[in-house]
């Protein structure tokens, strides 16, 4: 395996300022999107069960078709990478919540028609729990959960 | 091969007849317990967690390790007796005394000191030049940088120039990367070997700022594999360093990385190999841990064998784990330099088509010590040797570490802190490495940095409710006892100076510990403040003191250290788990 060529390095780097700037973008329109159509109330809900009852109102079922990407520990709790993908077709919107954090709704995806059902994000979590993914696709909702484990850390090996 | 043979065999011989080997029976002094055989067309070497030891050493292997969930009662969580019914190895052996902590006093006796440099070399030699000409890898599992004075002075250099000595063609890590970046890429380029790593990725920040990545575009720090030709067959070497570096050591080390178990990076390594790289077997060098292994051998397709470190099992066989690609075998091969994995397999086009597994004890009465190695051990430590041979007091009893809850150098490191630093609590890491000393024997401060040469090493006083502490516990207890291994972390309990406790390993996190009481005999309260010592800390700033200081410094006051005290942690709910025979 050879190491990746100079453009490869420039290439990487570029995307990645520029999605830093996207980051700025989306940050300054959230502020704004706070008003209208912000889920204000499902934000607010202790649980799990009560955010989703908010945000759909509907029945969801396990499925393998929704890929969710987490640390089985997280390094640091306060940046926990998650990212969720699937392959089942015309998606809406992808949720992602964390029951065991003090507000269980962490993020909500609404998707434009025809984009790409991936996305990620970095959670903030206090102490170990399941990371829940629900995908809405052709108006049914799929979910897949993992534990993300918060320790306190040190060794023995 | 010829000359190496009789060498072996004449001291053998030699030995028993001046006397040298009193209880060694007939049979085993005049059987060459060397003469493995040969199968197949590769030989893979493996050696791992030898923690900086160069010379031969005692390590009493674990009298208490628990498995939990689905490892209760299986490899690797099986001592004593159990243990030895389970591999058919015939009690009092040589075998025996190697891999259990049976009549360890007297066996360490009559067998000598196992490992060291020297003798592994001449046993490497030897087996390379059994499998003849090019059909040998030796692979290093990791932790061999860190765990003695003469790895911790060189910063690491010194067992790289060992490694290059011995031959070693790839690597991987765990404690190598507390010494930092800097320096653990600095001792790499004087590695002749390859390091290998799948699952170190740079973090979003470092990518960004454009840090040196073995393949930028996906952020992959360092290599993930290489080919190698053995045998006339392609042999896949897959590394997989320690996936929870920034959590249990301080991150300061290794900042701009990002770890993981990474199945499924790890999937398409394999799958990739197996198709482009055309290899004939894939081979995991991994310090995951024995548990974790197990677990990822269930779920990936497409190795042949998984050649374990880490958690310290001197397995005599490995375990065949079934998963949707077929078969995968997981080793692991124990530490402190006590053994040599040797894997024989037969490999044919893409397929591996048997193996034969031996797990080698390096007894070093038993084996010649090679003179090059010999004498670049002698070169590393002699700048220190007279610091080094101090002879702090001497072993009123067995001290020894290994073991899931409690050992007797861990009692003396509490007891050091507690007195030299005034405070009525003190905590120590479970740490697995860290050898033994027999009753009698001198405790020198070689022995003293030998449990606890880390570069993290001071000493810290805080105060903690008793909320926090039982908390600590409970976390630690988590990372040992969940029956997930995904989740462990491959240590052992943090051990307790002025603290008595009762713990339920089958208990869920939260509800393990119990029964917390101080030393004069009142509870702990969860509300209030305690004065409590310890090293080690991931998170708190370095002092001003290293550990192994206040250690000397306690021991150096005593004529004999006897730190007794046993049952200061009541296991509960383990009668009849066979790997508990405390």
């Amino acid at each position: 395996m050879q190491p990746a060529s100079v453009s490869h390095q420039a290439s990487r780097r570029t995307a990645l300022r520029l999605l830093a700037l996207l980051g700025f973008t989306a940050l300054a329109g959230k502020v704004q999107a706070a008003a209208p159509g912000w889920p204000e109330q499902a934000f607010q809900q202790k649980t799990d069960d009560d955010a989703l009852k908010l945000l759909y109102g509907k029945p969801m079922e396990v499925s393998d078709k929704v890929t969710l990407d987490v640390p089985e520990i997280a390094e640091n709790g306060a940046v926990v990478p998650v990212s969720v993908s699937t392959t089942l077709p015309n998606v809406t919107r992808i949720t992602i919540l964390v029951p065991e954090n003090p507000s269980a709704l962490a993020a909500s995806y609404k998707l434009a028609d025809g984009a790409m059902p991936s996305v990620g994000c970095r959670l903030k979590m206090a102490k170990t729990s399941n990371v829940v993914a629900v995908v809405e696709s052709d108006g049914r909702l799929y979910s897949a959960s993992k534990e993300v484990k918060v320790t306190l850390g040190g060794c023995g090996g | 091969m010829q000359p190496i043979r009789r060498d072996f065999m004449t001291m053998i011989g030699a030995a028993a007849a001046a006397g040298m080997l009193p209880r060694l029976s007939r049979t085993q002094a005049r059987t060459d317990i060397y003469d493995i055989g040969r199968s197949g067309n590769v030989r893979l070497l493996h050696m791992t967690d030898t923690h900086g030891q160069t010379t031969p050493v005692h390590f009493r292997e674990p009298s208490v390790n628990i498995g939990m969930g689905e490892a209760a009662g299986r490899p690797p969580h099986l001592v004593g007796g159990a243990f030895l019914s389970h591999f058919g190895i015939p009690a009092g052996s040589a075998l025996a005394h190697a891999t259990t902590y049976l009549d360890f006093q007297e066996a360490a006796h009559r067998y000598g000191r196992m490992g060291g440099y020297a003798h592994l070399a001449s046993l490497i030699a030897r087996f390379r030049t059994e499998a003849g000409p090019g059909n040998t890898l030796l692979l290093d599992g990791g932790d061999t940088w860190q765990g003695s004075w003469t790895a911790h002075s060189t910063q690491g250099t010194g067992m790289v120039s060992l490694q290059n000595l011995l031959g070693v063609d790839a690597m991987t890590s765990h404690f190598e990367m507390t010494y930092g970046e800097e320096t653990f890429r600095r001792n790499l380029n004087g590695f002749n070997g390859t390091f290998l790593a799948q699952n170190v990725f740079l973090n979003d920040e470092a990518a960004f700022n454009g840090a040196e990545a073995f393949d930028a575009d996906s952020g992959r720090v360092f290599q993930p594999y290489i080919i190698k030709e053995a045998g006339g067959r392609r042999i896949a070497v897959i590394g997989q360093c320690f996936p929870y570096q920034p959590i249990a050591h301080p991150r300061r080390f290794v900042e701009d990385w990002t770890f993981g178990i990474r199945e499924t990076d790890l999937q398409k390594v394999v799958d990739k190999v197996r198709g482009t790289e055309r290899a004939d077997a894939v081979v995991l060098l991994s310090h995951n841990g024995m548990d974790v292994d197990l677990k990822l051998a269930s779920r990936v397709r497409g190795i042949d064998l998984i050649l374990g470190g880490h958690t310290h099992d001197a397995l005599p066989q490995p375990t065949v784990v079934t998963n949707p690609g077929g078969k995968t075998l997981v080793s692991n091969g124990g530490s402190n330099g006590k053994f040599l994995g040797v894997v024989d397999l037969d490999v044919g086009p893409g397929k591996v088509n048997g193996f034969s597994y031996h797990l080698v004890p390096v007894f070093s009465n038993l084996l010649p010590a090679d003179p090059a190695m010999s004498a670049r051990v002698a070169a590393l430590r002699k700048p220190d040797e007279a610091m080094l041979d101090e002879k702090l007091t001497s072993a009123g009893e067995l001290l020894y570490r290994r073991g899931n809850v409690a050992g007797t150098m861990d009692q003396i490191l509490c007891d050091a802190m507690m007195q030299e630093l005034d405070v009525p609590i003190a905590l120590t890491p479970g740490f697995r490495w860290g050898p033994s000393t027999l009753p009698g024997d001198a405790v020198t401060m070689e022995m003293v940095y030998a449990h606890t040469a880390i570069t993290y090493p001071d000493v810290y006083v805080q105060e903690m409710t008793g909320d926090a502490i039982r908390t600590v516990l409970e976390d630690v207890g988590d990372n040992l006892f969940n029956p997930d291994p995904y989740v462990q972390q491959g240590g052992d309990m943090v051990r307790l100076g002025g603290l008595d406790y009762a713990c339920t390993p089958g208990a869920v996190m939260g509800k393990r510990i119990s029964d917390l009481t101080l030393a004069d005999g009142t509870a702990l309260e969860a509300g209030k403040t305690y004065k409590v010592a310890g090293w080690a800390s991931v998170n708190l700033p370095q002092g001003k003191r290293p550990v192994w200081d206040v250690v000397a410094t306690y021991l150096r006051r005593k004529g004999e250290i006897k730190p007794g005290r046993p049952g200061r942690v009541k296991l509960k709910g383990v009668d009849g788990n066979p790997g508990y025979a405390a």
